[in-house]
């Protein structure tokens, strides 16, 4: 019995139009939706429908990507693109290939590319906070993907680059920061920070900042901290021009917001705000992916009427005899145990579905609420197993994006 | 000697997002505060969710903690708030006059600098517990992906940071979160594929990156088991096209009908079997991270988690009760 999952809600034709006019696309959802395995289908349903070349990157500092597609963990070592073939017995139009980011690698790279000689990016490169503050604290990796993606955009590497983002508030983050880092040069604090030391110390307003940012700081950190935002001074003219065009990027009509969502609750309220920021930001938000729905014959009143029967049912040493060829070898006490059970416990699978699908007309009223009712595609993918971790499963999951 | 979970000062509770975290820190307090522990439970993030699964009602709980129950407080990080209560209370730096932009200069700082938020957030907490204002502090903390940086945030700042005040802070914080006896972490998952090997990646970083002990891994979310292996058999050869109609015909409904509800019988056991799964590689992965055998490994069945809910305050304090009494099974 195979479960189907159209209904009164929503239709749509899958995102075979979404990703045809994309040339990037990014993944956003809450954690544990699927996002990473979405992107990965969204990549495989893209190379198999026309003649791209397609690359799926993820910005997730976990090493998901890997895992969701079958591919080893070890051959991601690097930067490098790694190239994932059809399953057997399929034929591609295009071709998929699967990255994630070397953070600090590509942090090292940005320095270099954007400081105006050598000299200066080596000071950077060796200034202690560098290394921390590039590799362990995880908001720089926000403003690095989104540099790498305006890179890859410039490339004719690729034609069409799909973004698995970190999970949503997270993945705001990422995309707030190009804004973020124009702000941040042109903030007067880092003006006042990074005027040569000797006449800060003169200002009369810089006094009482010093005094206490020395007695709770320490010095030498202070000092650290000047001389390396002294330096990532220097490199202004080429970040803000960058971080300026990343932003143009994000919002083009080429770009893709894609929100994959599950129909639990929290999932679901987390795609809601996120399509509301979307919507804040005027950023092209294009498809919502709803991904492991129950069917809907498990919210079927008959299909209740018949669990009904089943919990009661009396003798079934008739109904055994005639199993007895297509099974062979039960007893028909638990034959009848099975059916009990099964009709008596078929409220609670009921009723999941029955929230489920409360929470999908309340979230696809949503958007019709902010103006997107007609404009974004609902694309709904069945359950299709409780995990999906193979090559095999995100095959299938394609097959469902597709439409 | 381990201590038992709620015998701690500190517990910091994590997990990959969407896993339940929130509700698992919120019914840990619940727990500590019916057994007598004066109990504060702060929300890192600030979304709220956790006061309302504490039942605090409409209002949203703030930097001040606030009674929400018996024995039980809460409250929400603000880095900002922390550093100005540090710069009171610490650095005796007087609120008037220029506070304004001193404190718009270190929050600036405090964005640049590797450490100084995760610090300030830190700092507020291991305050709390060494000011013996409460006997268990439960911080709802970050998710797996950032929850690293803000443990390891005062060996960052040992590090990098040679002489002054902060420096000497660090000292006291960084013996107090070491301290296996006061201070552990409490991983939460759920029984599927990513949430468990995001679990254990964390484990692993914790161990390498800080000293914090782990005190418990609980598992939300674990499907009930409906049968046993045997009636999962036939459940499964009962679901196919040779034998629905016979079933359906022989109890009088529609074939659709019949399918439909072993479909849905089908479909639970698989995920309970995928769960089962998830949670020997879990059992076997503690084991390989070389973790002691008496870490307590905490079920909580998706019956109870089920209803967890976010949008409504009433519901998501029922679920924290009933979450909170079956850890109370699971630790007796």
């Amino acid at each position: 019995m195979s479960p189907s999952s159209t209904d009164d809600v929503v239709d749509s034709n899958g995102l075979g139009a979404v990703l045809d006019g994309a040339r990037l696309v990014l993944v956003c959802g809450s954690g544990g939706v699927g996002k990473t395995t979405a992107s990965a289908a969204l990549g495989m349903a893209a190379a198999r429908q026309s003649p791209r070349r397609v690359l799926v990157i993820t910005v997730d500092p976990a090493r998901r990507l890997a895992d969701a597609l079958g591919i080893e963990s070890a051959s991601f070592a690097g930067a490098g693109a790694v190239r994932v073939e059809p399953p057997p017995g399929e034929q591609w139009a295009g071709s998929l290939a699967v990255a994630m980011l070397d953070t600090k690698a590509g942090w090292d790279e940005l320095i270099r590319r954007h400081a105006p000689d050598t000299a200066m990016a080596e000071r950077v490169l060796a200034n202690p906070l560098y290394h921390n503050i590039t590799s362990r604290f995880v908001n720089s990796h926000d403003y690095l993907a989104m540099e790498q993606l305006h890179y890859l955009d410039r490339s004719s590497e690729f034609d069409l680059v799909i973004v698995d983002t970190p999970p949503s508030r997270h993945a705001l983050d990422l995309v707030d920061s190009p804004r973020r880092m124009r702000e941040f040069f042109a903030s007067s604090l880092l003006r006042w920070l990074t005027v040569p030391t000797r006449s800060r110390l003169l200002t009369a307003a810089s006094r009482p900042f010093n005094a206490v940012a020395e007695r709770v700081l320490g010095t030498g950190f202070l000092h650290d901290i000047i001389d390396f935002f002294s330096l990532l001074r220097a490199m202004e003219p080429g970040f803000v021009e960058r971080a300026a065009a990343v932003e143009q990027l994000l919002a083009a009509e080429r770009t893709a917001f894609v929100v994959v969502t599950t129909c639990e609750d929290s999932p679901i309220e987390e795609a809601r705000y996120f399509v509301d920021e979307l919507h804040r930001r005027s950023l092209p938000m294009r498809a919502i992916v709803l991904n492991r729905v129950l069917p809907d014959s498990f919210r079927s009143p008959t299909a209740a009427g018949a669990a009904a029967t089943l919990a009661g049912v009396g003798d079934v040493t008739a109904l055994a005899d005639r199993l007895a060829e297509p099974i062979p070898q039960f007893d028909p006490a638990s034959l009848r145990h099975v059916l009990v059970e099964v009709g008596r416990r078929f409220a609670e699978v009921r009723a999941r579905a029955d929230a489920e699908h409360g929470r999908r007309l309340s979230l696809v009223a949503h958007l019709a609420g902010v103006g997107l009712g007609s404009a974004v595609p609902v694309v709904v993918v069945p359950d299709l197993s409780a995990d999906v971790h193979d090559l095999g499963g995100v095959a299938a999951m394609a097959a469902a994006l597709a439409g | 000697m381990t201590p038992g979970l709620l015998d701690r000062q500190l517990l910091f509770v994590s997990g990959k997002g969407g896993v339940g975290k929130t509700m698992v820190a919120a019914a840990i307090a619940t727990l500590a505060a019916s057994s007598g522990r004066t109990t504060l439970a702060c929300e890192m993030d600030a979304k709220g969710a956790l006061a309302a699964a504490l039942g605090s009602g409409e209002e949203a709980t703030g930097f001040d903690a606030v009674p929400v129950q018996s024995g039980l407080w809460a409250m929400s990080m603000n880095t900002e708030d922390s550093l100005r209560e540090y710069l009171r209370v610490v650095a005796r730096v007087p609120l008037i006059g220029r506070i304004g932009p001193l404190a718009r200069t270190f929050d600036f700082v405090a964005d640049a600098a590797p450490g100084v938020k995760e610090i300030l957030a830190i700092g507020k907490v291991c305050w709390e517990v060494r000011e013996r204002h409460y006997d268990l502090v439960v911080v709802d903390a970050e998710a797996s992906g950032h929850v690293v940086a803000q443990l390891s945030s005062p060996r960052v700042i040992r590090d990098l940071v040679r002489v002054g005040m902060v420096r000497d802070q660090v000292e006291w914080m960084l013996e107090l979160l070491h301290d296996p006896q006061r201070t552990g972490l409490v991983v939460v998952t759920t029984p599927e594929e990513m949430p468990v090997s995001e679990s254990l990646e964390l484990l692993g970083r914790v161990r390498r990156e800080t000293s914090v002990s782990p005190a418990a891994i609980v598992v939300n979310r674990m499907p009930s088991q409906w049968f046993q292996p045997s009636d999962a058999v036939l459940l499964d050869r009962l679901d196919t096209a040779a034998c629905v109609p016979v079933v359906a015909e022989s109890v009088g409904c529609a074939a659709d009908d019949v399918g439909a509800v072993l479909d849905a019988a089908v479909a639970t056991l698989r995920r309970r079997s995928a769960a089962v799964g998830h949670l020997d590689h879990l059992r076997a992965g503690l084991a390989a991270e070389g973790l002691d055998r008496r870490l307590p490994v905490l079920l909580v069945p998706e019956a109870v988690a089920a209803a967890t809910s976010t949008s409504d305050g009433a519901s998501s304090a029922a679920v924290c009760t009933a979450v909170a009494e079956s850890l109370a099974m699971e630790l007796s």
